[in-house]
C-alpha cells in the first residue's frame, strides 16, 4: 500500500474533493489537536518551567500530573462568572470567543502530513488549502488580537484597557516584521499555499561534492536563516508570550486584558493563548522547518515521508518549538515597553528589509553566467566594504579620570573622602575568624559539595 | 478554485456562492447601517469590521482570493486596529451627542444618502445588466497572486511607486508635525540627575519628615536637622499658618 503513495506531495488540485464526512473528520481532528494542545501544553509548560526552576512542577493529579490542567479547567468552569458593572456587556462576552475562533481557524490550513488513505479515500492530511493559505494564517492571527483588545476595552477598568492598548500597538508593529519575513519564503517557494511551501522545501537542490551527490538542505530555516529568526521572534510578540507578554504583564498591569475575566471566559482566553502558541509553532514548522518532512538522518529511510509517519515528524517539530517558547519564558525577563517597540521597529524591520533586498539581488543574478555573477557579487561586496570603511564614526571623548572629575566639582560640593583612602582591615575580624572552631562534619557521600 | 474561476467567467453562480452571498450581504448591510447608527465610537468601528470582513469574503468568492485576504489583513487587521487604538487612547466613553448642531441635518443626510445610493445602484444596474464578464480566466491564468504581481510590477509600477512614495511622505510629515524633539542638552540622564543632586545648594539626602527630631509630634512643627537647626522643609506647604488667639489657648473647661 505504502509503495503507491511514495513521495506524494499534495498539490492544490488535491483539495476540495473530499466527501462531507471526511471533511468533518479533518475539522474535528484539527479542533481536537487544538484542545489537546492546550491541555497538554499547560502541563508541559508548567513541568518544563518547573524543571528549569529546580522544582518538580505539577505531579499529583494523574500520572506525571498530566490531569492537572483538566482539573484546573473543571475548577474554572465552576467558578463564579463575574460581569463588571462598567463592562460593555456584549463586547465583553464576545471578546474571548473571537480569540479562540481565530486561533483554532488558523489550524485549518496547516498541513499535518502528505497524502494518505482514509477509508479508501486518497486525501491530504490537511483540512484545506487555498492559493493564499499563508495570508489566511496572517489574517487569523491579526483578527485574534481583536479578542484581546476588545476584552481589554470592554472590561471598563484601567488595567485591562492599558493591556488592550499595548496589545494593539504590539500586534501592528510585529505583524509588519512577520509579514516581511514571510515575503522571503514567498520569493523562494514561489507560492503562498502551505502545501506548496512544504513541497518546495522537499525537492532540494543536489550539490556534487567530491564526486558524491549530497542533497543540500531544503529547509528555509537554513536557506533563509535571518527570516526564520525574525519570524520566530515576531511570533513570540504576536502570541503575547514572555518576554513580550506586555499586555498581561502581571508585575505592571495585574493581569492585563484578563484582569476582569473569570470562570469560563478566562478559560477561553487561556485556551486561545495556548492554541495560538501551538498554531504559531505549526506555522513556523510549515514555513521554515520543512513541515511534515522528516529531518535529515531519518530521510535515509525511503518511507520516511509517506503514509502516516510524517505526522510524527510534524508533531515532533511542533513540540520542539513549543519547548523553545517555554524556554524563552523560563529564561528571559520581560522587556520594557519602549525597548520592545524599539526592537521591533528599529532592529527587526530594517534587518528584514536589507535581507529581502539581498535575497532579491541574489535571486535575480541566479540565471546569469558564472563570470557575471561573480562580478555582480564582487561589486556588491565592494560597495558594502567601502561603506563600512567610509562610514563617519564618532570618536568618543576620553573620559576624565576620577581625580579630574573630583577637582572639577564646584566649590561647596558634597564632601568626598580622599581618593587614596585606604581602610585598614579591622583587627577584630581576624580574631573572630581565628577563634571560630572548624565544623566537625563527618565526611559523607556529599561532603565535596559542602 | 479553477471551477470557481470558470463559473465566474461564464457568469454563472454556484449554489455555494449564492448561499454565502445571501447570508453575508445582509450582514454587510447591517454592519454599514450599524456603523452609522451606533452611538459609541468603538461599537461603530466594530460594525465597520463586520462589513469589511463580509467584503473580504465576497472578494474571495469573486475569484480574487488575494485581494480578499489583503482586505482582511490590512483593513480589518491593521487599519481598524489603529482606529481602535486611537479611540481607546481618546477615552472609552467617547459617545456621540444626540443634539443636532444644524437643524434638519439628520433628515437631509438620510435623504441625500438614499438618493446617492439609488443613483449609484441604478447606474450600475443599467450599465452592467446583461454584461458578460470576460477575461477573468486569462487574468487568473497563471494564478491570481501572480497575475496581480505581474500587473503591479510591470504596467502599473509607476503608479504603485508613486502611491507608496505619497504614503511615506504622509507618514513622515505626520511624524515631523507630531514629534517634539527635545534637544540632547535638555535631556537629564541619570548622571546629570545625580550631579544636580549633589551640586552645592541642594541637600542630597531625603527631606526630613514632620516631627522627626522635633519637640512635638504635630505635623505643623518644623523638623530639626541633625545639627540642631530647624528646617521649614519638614512642614507641608498646604498647612495654613495661623496664630492662636488667647481664646484658643485658654482652658476650655473640659477638666471640670
Amino acid at each position: 500500500m505504502n509503495a503507491v503513495y511514495l513521495a506524494q506531495d499534495p498539490t492544490l488540485a488535491d483539495f476540495g474533493k473530499d466527501p462531507w464526512w471526511l471533511v468533518l473528520i479533518k475539522v474535528v481532528f484539527a479542533f481536537v489537536v487544538a484542545v489537546l494542545a492546550t491541555l497538554l501544553g499547560v502541563w508541559f509548560e508548567r513541568r518544563v518551567v518547573g524543571r528549569m526552576a529546580v522544582r518538580p512542577g505539577p505531579n499529583q493529579a494523574g500520572p506525571f500530573g498530566l490531569l492537572q490542567t483538566l482539573a484546573d479547567g473543571l475548577k474554572m468552569a465552576f467558578k463564579e462568572d463575574i460581569l463588571p458593572k462598567a463592562a460593555d456587556k456584549v463586547v465583553f462576552f464576545f471578546a474571548p470567543t473571537i480569540s479562540v475562533i481565530c486561533a483554532v481557524t488558523a489550524l485549518s490550513v496547516v498541513p499535518f502530513g502528505p497524502m494518505v488513505s482514509i477509508f479508501g479515500h486518497h486525501t491530504p492530511l490537511q483540512v484545506t488549502d487555498v492559493p493564499v493559505a499563508v495570508l489566511v494564517l496572517l489574517a487569523c492571527s491579526s483578527m485574534g488580537i481583536y479578542g484581546i483588545v476588545l476584552g481589554g476595552w470592554a472590561s471598563g477598568s484601567t488595567y485591562p484597557l492599558l493591556g488592550g492598548l499595548r496589545s494593539s500597538a504590539q500586534m501592528i508593529s510585529y505583524e509588519v516584521a512577520m509579514g516581511l519575513s514571510i515575503v522571503a519564503v514567498f520569493m523562494t517557494a514561489g507560492t503562498m499555499s502551505t502545501s506548496g511551501i512544504v513541497a518546495a522545501q522537499g525537492d532540494a537542490t543536489r550539490l556534487t561534492i567530491l564526486g558524491t551527490e549530497v542533497p543540500a538542505p531544503g529547509w528555509y530555516a537554513i536557506l533563509l536563516l535571518p527570516s526564520f529568526i525574525i519570524f520566530f521572534i515576531s511570533t513570540v510578540g504576536e502570541t503575547n508570550r514572555a518576554p513580550f507578554d506586555l499586555p498581561e504583564a502581571e508585575s505592571e498591569l495585574v493581569a492585563g486584558y484578563m484582569t476582569e475575566y473569570s470562570s469560563l471566559k478566562f478559560a477561553l482566553f487561556m485556551l486561545s493563548e495556548y492554541v495560538a502558541m501551538v498554531t504559531m509553532s505549526a506555522v513556523t514548522t510549515t514555513l521554515f522547518l520543512g513541515g511534515w518532512r522528516a529531518p535529515w538522518p531519518i530521510t535515509l529511510w525511503e518511507g520516511a515521508n509517506s503514509g502516516w509517519w510524517p505526522m510524527l515528524w510534524f508533531f515532533g517539530k511542533v513540540i520542539a518549538l513549543v519547548f523553545v517558547f517555554v524556554w524563552l519564558r523560563g529564561t528571559l525577563p520581560r522587556l520594557r515597553y519602549d525597548q520592545f517597540m524599539r526592537f521591533g521597529w528599529k532592529v527587526l524591520l530594517p534587518i528584514n528589509l536589507v535581507w529581502i533586498l539581498v535575497l532579491a539581488g541574489l535571486r535575480s543574478i541566479e540565471g546569469w553566467q558564472t563570470r557575471d555573477r561573480l562580478l555582480a557579487t564582487a561589486v556588491g561586496a565592494g560597495v558594502l566594504l567601502l561603506a563600512t570603511l567610509l562610514w563617519p564614526s564618532r570618536k568618543p571623548k576620553p573620559k576624565p579620570s576620577l581625580q579630574e572629575q573630583a577637582n572639577s566639582r564646584p566649590h561647596g560640593s558634597f564632601p568626598l573622602p580622599p581618593m587614596d583612602l585606604q581602610v585598614p582591615p579591622s583587627p577584630r575580624t581576624k580574631r573572630v575568624v581565628a577563634e571560630r572552631e572548624p565544623a566537625n562534619v563527618a565526611a559523607g557521600s556529599d561532603s565535596r559539595e559542602v | 478554485m479553477t471551477t470557481q474561476t470558470v463559473l465566474a467567467a461564464a457568469g454563472g453562480v454556484s449554489g455555494g456562492e449564492e448561499v454565502t452571498f445571501w447570508i453575508l450581504a445582509p450582514l454587510a448591510l447591517l454592519g454599514a447601517i450599524g456603523m452609522v447608527a451606533a452611538r459609541n465610537a468603538v461599537h461603530s468601528a466594530l460594525w465597520l469590521v463586520l462589513t469589511m470582513l463580509c467584503l473580504g469574503v465576497f472578494y474571495v468568492l469573486q475569484a480574487g482570493p488575494f485581494i480578499g485576504m489583503v482586505q482582511i489583513i490590512v483593513y480589518t487587521g491593521a487599519i481598524m486596529m489603529l482606529f481602535l487604538f486611537v479611540l481607546m487612547l481618546v477615552g472609552r466613553d467617547a459617545s456621540d451627542s444626540l443634539i443636532e448642531t444644524l437643524r434638519g441635518q439628520r433628515v437631509a443626510a438620510v435623504l441625500l444618502g438614499l438618493g446617492f445610493a439609488g443613483l449609484v445602484g441604478g447606474g450600475l444596474y443599467r450599465a452592467l445588466d446583461g454584461v458578460q464578464a470576460v477575461g477573468l480566466e486569462q487574468a487568473n491564468a497563471e494564478g491570481n497572486v501572480q497575475g496581480i504581481a505581474r500587473l503591479l510590477f510591470t504596467k502599473y509600477v509607476f503608479a504603485f511607486e508613486l502611491t507608496s512614495a505619497l504614503l511615506i511622505t504622509a507618514a513622515v510629515g505626520a511624524m515631523v508635525l507630531a514629534h517634539v524633539e527635545r534637544r540632547k542638552e535638555d535631556k537629564m540622564d541619570q548622571v546629570a540627575t545625580m550631579k544636580a543632586r549633589f551640586a552645592p545648594g541642594n541637600y542630597p539626602g531625603p527631606k526630613p519628615g514632620p516631627g522627626v527630631f522635633a519637640t512635638s509630634s504635630s505635623v505643623a512643627t518644623p523638623a530639626r536637622l541633625p545639627d540642631g537647626r530647624l528646617t521649614e522643609r519638614g512642614i507641608s506647604t498646604i498647612l495654613p499658618v495661623r496664630e492662636l488667639t488667647a481664646e484658643d489657648t485658654s482652658l476650655k473647661g473640659t477638666d471640670r
